[in-house]
C-alpha cells in the first residue's frame, strides 16, 4: 500500500498524463519567481558596500549555480534509481536532466567570468572550485555524449546511468572546494549551516530566485519527460490512444 | 535611466551576465518545447501509419 505511489509513477503513461498536468502549476510560478526577483535584484537590493552595484550578478550567478549542482543530484539520484530497479521512466528523467543542467553549468560560469574579472582582476583561474564546476560541464556533456553514441535506448541508459552516478563525487567537492582549498572564490554565504552571513534585503531576492530557478527546473522536466516516454513506448498502445483521445 | 543602465560603472560585466542567464532560460524553454513538440509529431505519423482502421 505505501508503495502503490512508486509504481504508479513507473508507469509511462500515469507519469505521461501527470507530468502534462502539473506543468502550468510550476511554470507560472516560476515565471512570476523569476521575473519579481531579477526586479528586486536589478532595483530594490542595496548596493554592497564592497563591490557596489558589481554585486547584483549574484542574482544570476548563484541560481545558475545552484541549478548546475541540483539538477546533477537529481540526475544522478534518478540514474541511480533507474539502475537498481531498471525502471524505465527513471532512465528518461535522467536523460532530460542533461541538456538543462548543462545550460545553467554555462550560464554558472560565463556569469561566474564575468563577476570574477571586475573583483579579482581575472576571467578565469584553476582554482579548485572553478576546475570543479568546469568538470561538472563535461560530466553533463559526457553524459549526453555517451548516450548518443548507443542505437538501443537500454543500453544506453545503463551506460549513462554508471557515469551519472560516478560523476556524483564532484558535487560535494564543488560545494566544499572553497572550504577545502585556498581559493579566490568566496566561501558559502546562503547555502551553509546556520545563518545566512548576508543581509535580509540582499537575501530576499536570491531566496526569490533559488525557488524561482528551482520550479522552472521542474517545469521543464515536465515537458521534457514527456518527450522522452513518447520516444521510449513509441510502440505502445496507449500513446495512440492518448493521442487520438 | 542613465544612472541604472551605467551600474556604478559596473554595466559592461552585470548586463552580459544578466542577459546570458536570460537566454539560458528562454532557450530552455524553446529547447523542451521543441523536444515535446518533435516527440509529438512522431508519434502522430507513427499512430496515423499502423493504427489508423483500429
Amino acid at each position: 500500500m505505501r508503495w502503490t505511489w512508486f509504481h504508479r509513477l513507473a508507469s509511462p503513461p500515469y507519469l505521461y498524463g501527470l507530468a502534462a498536468r502539473l506543468t502550468p502549476w510550476f511554470a507560472w510560478p516560476a515565471a512570476l519567481l523569476i521575473l519579481g526577483g531579477l526586479f528586486a535584484g536589478l532595483v530594490l537590493a542595496p548596493p554592497d558596500y564592497q563591490q557596489g552595484e558589481g554585486f547584483r550578478i549574484i542574482y544570476v550567478h548563484v541560481p545558475s549555480a545552484w541549478m548546475s549542482l541540483m539538477v546533477y543530484v537529481t540526475m544522478g539520484l534518478a540514474a541511480a534509481v533507474g539502475l537498481i530497479w531498471r525502471m524505465k521512466v527513471a532512465h528518461a528523467i535522467a536523460a532530460s536532466c542533461a541538456p538543462i543542467g548543462a545550460s545553467f553549468t554555462v550560464a554558472a560560469l560565463v556569469t561566474g567570468s564575468l563577476w570574477g574579472k571586475p573583483m579579482w582582476g581575472t576571467w578565469w583561474v584553476w582554482d579548485p572550485r572553478l576546475t570543479s564546476e568546469l568538470i561538472l560541464l563535461f560530466l553533463y556533456l559526457g553524459f549526453m555524449g555517451l548516450r548518443a553514441g548507443f542505437d538501443d535506448t537500454q543500453r544506453a541508459d545503463r551506460a549513462g546511468a554508471l557515469l551519472a552516478i560516478v560523476g556524483l563525487v564532484n558535487v560535494p567537492i564543488i560545494h566544499y572546494s572553497v572550504i577545502w582549498w585556498n581559493s579566490l572564490h568566496q566561501a558559502p554565504s546562503v547555502l551553509r549551516f546556520g545563518k545566512p552571513t548576508i543581509p535580509g534585503a540582499m537575501l530576499a531576492p536570491l531566496l526569490i530566485l533559488l525557488l524561482g530557478f528551482t520550479l522552472f527546473f521542474a517545469a521543464l522536466l515536465l515537458v521534457r519527460v514527456r518527450a522522452e516516454i513518447l520516444q521510449r513506448e513509441r510502440t505502445a498502445r496507449w500513446i495512440s490512444e492518448t493521442l487520438s483521445g | 535611466m542613465k544612472a541604472f543602465l551605467d551600474m556604478g560603472g559596473y554595466a559592461a560585466f552585470i548586463w552580459p551576465a544578466y542577459g546570458v542567464t536570460l537566454a539560458v532560460l528562454v532557450l530552455n524553454i524553446i529547447w523542451a518545447r521543441g523536444s515535446l513538440r518533435r516527440a509529438l509529431e512522431t508519434a502522430r505519423r507513427r499512430s496515423a501509419s499502423s493504427g489508423g482502421n483500429s
